[in-house]
């Protein structure tokens, strides 16, 4: 785990100090709304539905137990006792004060955390694989390099006031687990010829006109990355639209002037970048890297006792391959059964980082499906952590599956959804309740959207659910095809929309059309692009 | 009918204009009519309310019931969470909403 330095510490402390004096001049009316809003936002701090919602960054999803417990303080001791996982690895708290956010900022301080770059149109916090550092198939880990990027782009005075908003991921493995490709920027750490460096893919995203990032650059030397990264920027910054906040994402600027003619851009502004020397020298980076050195593994590779039954259906569904002999991945579902997904309570993430203190070298990790990882568990504690998840209700053995679904806040407490999403994530997930029905489905990812801004990532669902507002009524489409894995797709209309029961019965319709026509080990998505969408449609729309 | 509704600036409660004050209750709200842009103004400039703006609502027999869902939510609250409706004792409370 990185360790804020003295410069780290000072930056988040004086902007808790600043914070609490723009705060009290907004309480006094010395500024208006108007002048107070953007300043707000640069912390996190926005006015929904029902209340401030505070936006806390967990940088690449990655946090120690002290951390994870302060979390649980402030649900508990400013919000109503629970906080929401999100789509890009962070937590909102839903219910916050006005004249208590600097306290609460201050406090995050005390745990090396705040809420800067959650918001606004600026690099916001930079996301990774939540299997990093543990995963069996990373050439490196990624972590390093996320930490990197987490320095140059905190408070970038040249990308503070970018056209729109900008999200990076970073991942070191073939296997994408954080939907690198559906960001502005992804990156994919890879070696050549032994020399570590990046593929470079720009102008992916999802929102109302979702977008595959193509690639800029096959391989850019690692000593080279933050140079070419500073290009790509500063050529999003010159030619971004301004004028139009729907056509002002980089995705739509490299749509306008092709990949190639952006390629060319990149690499005559690099050419110039190289220059000035930001490429941090190598004494740097092994000091970043070094907080990141493999924890000490002392495990023997014994295999955990199958006997309860339950245990080991969590153990086939949840527990992944570690890249170290004797230790395990454990994914912790935070989608119960009717619950709403990504939502914990104070007593459940005070359990979190209790079994990350004890069993995995006081670390914890948030993934973009809005679960959690407990990234090194030594086998012989798979038992013991299994009971202390199942004690707190945090022992759902449904990862990948169809109820583990991703599901924005919606209309329930965003002021910018359309429909509620939380509901027909319940009602789904109730539906297909029976877990030997949800494994005989397989993998299926099914992700829910309240508007066409695609917080929950339904451009990518292998089913796709976007909410929208049909005269005050809400209507839900149904999208079919789409992945953020690395067999990225985007996700297709199947055609006229539902109720929120009637999408419920159409998504079963599918999944039966699904079993129908299943070959082999085909999921889901294997099948539907195989045989297309017209078997689907028919069973749905009669 | 109209409405003007917003947030209270320190807390960001939902709060209803009700003719002479501010509640947190849709059934206490009033009927602005043509005047809900000017009380607006002097109530933000007075800082007694945020973000505020106007919207439609029918009379009903309960009191005021707004057009459209997103402000029957933000009347009442998240309809997946009935412990933090401002009627949780009202299981039919949702129905109002939907």
């Amino acid at each position: 785990m990185y360790k804020y330095d003295n410069y780290d510490q000072a930056i988040v402390d004086a902007r808790v100090a600043d914070f609490r004096d723009q705060v009290k001049r907004r309480i006094a009316g010395e500024i208006t709304e108007d002048q107070f809003k953007p300043l707000r936002l640069m912390n996190g701090l926005y006015l929904q539905l029902h209340a401030y919602m505070l936006r806390v960054a967990i940088p690449y999803g990655t946090l120690d137990s002290r951390q994870m417990r302060m979390l649980a303080h402030i649900a508990r001791k400013y919000d109503r006792d629970y906080g929401h996982f999100t789509t890009r690895q962070n937590i909102q708290y839903n219910w916050i004060k006005l004249e208590e956010c600097a306290d609460i900022l201050e406090e995050l301080a005390t745990v090396e955390m705040h809420a800067i770059q959650t918001s606004g149109n600026c690099i916001r916090n930079i996301s990774s694989d939540q299997y990093a550092g543990a995963a069996a198939d990373e050439v490196v880990d990624p972590r390093p390099w996320a930490e990197l990027l987490r320095q140059w782009s905190t408070f970038h005075p040249e990308f503070s006031y970018l056209p729109r908003k900008f999200k990076i991921a970073v991942i070191a493995s073939a296997e994408d687990r954080a939907a690198m490709r559906l960001h502005d920027i992804g990156l994919e750490l890879i070696r050549k010829d032994g020399e570590l460096g990046a593929r470079v893919f720009v102008g992916g995203g999802m929102g109302r006109t979702p977008m595959i990032a193509p690639e800029i650059n096959p391989f850019v030397k690692a000593d080279d990355l933050l140079s070419y990264l500073e290009a790509c920027l500063r050529v999003y910054n010159r030619y971004g639209r301004r004028d139009n906040i729907y056509k002002a994402r980089i995705k739509i600027l490299i749509h306008e002037i092709g990949a190639d003619e952006y390629r060319g851009q990149v690499a005559e502004e690099f050419a110039h970048v190289k220059t000035l020397g930001i490429d941090p020298p190598l004494a740097e980076l092994e000091r970043i890297s070094a907080f990141f050195a493999p924890p000490a593994y002392d495990a023997s590779d014994v295999e955990p006792d199958r006997s309860d039954p339950d245990f080991a259906v969590w153990l086939d569904q949840n527990v992944k391959p570690h890249k170290q002999a004797g230790y395990a991945i454990v994914n912790i579902s935070l989608k119960p059964i009717g619950g709403i997904p990504g939502d914990a309570t104070s007593a459940q993430i005070d359990v979190m980082a209790d079994l990350a203190e004890k069993y995995s070298f006081d670390e914890l990790r948030v993934t973009h499906a809005q679960n959690i990882v407990l990234p090194y568990v030594a086998k012989r504690d798979l038992y013991a952590v299994w009971q202390g998840l199942r004690d707190a209700e945090l022992a759902d053995a449904n990862l990948d599956l169809i109820s583990d679904i991703i599901a924005c806040p919606g209309l329930d407490y965003c002021s910018l959804a359309n429909a509620r999403s939380i509901p027909v994530a319940q009602k789904i997930a109730t539906r297909f309740a029976d877990m030997d029905r949800q494994r005989d489905l397989g993998e299926l990812k099914l992700k829910i959207s309240g508007c066409i801004n695609a917080c929950g990532h339904h451009h990518a669902g292998h089913i796709g659910i976007l909410g929208v507002d049909r005269k005050g009524v809400e209507n839900y489409q149904l999208t079919f095809g789409g992945s953020g894995a690395e067999d990225v797709s985007i996700g297709k209309i199947i055609g006229p929309g539902f109720d929120e029961d009637g999408v419920v019965d159409a998504v079963e319709k599918a999944t039966e059309v699904y079993k129908a026509l299943r070959q082999g080990d085909e999921r889901f998505v294997d099948t539907y692009r195989r045989v297309g969408m017209n078997p689907f449609k028919e069973a749905i729309y009669g | 009918m109209k409405l003007l509704t917003g947030n209270e600036l320190r807390s960001g409660a939902v709060t209803w204009w009700t003719g002479n004050g501010w509640s947190i209750h849709v059934e206490d709200a009033a009927d602005v009519g043509e005047h809900g842009e000017a009380i607006l103004h002097a109530e933000e400039g007075a800082r007694r309310v945020n973000a505020p703006y106007i919207i439609d609502a029918l009379p009903t027999a309960n009191g005021p019931r707004p057009a459209h869902i997103k402000d029957r939510i933000r009347a009442l609250g998240p309809t997946v969470r009935a412990d933090f409706s401002l009627k949780p004792a009202d299981p039919a409370a949702g129905d109002w909403i939907i």
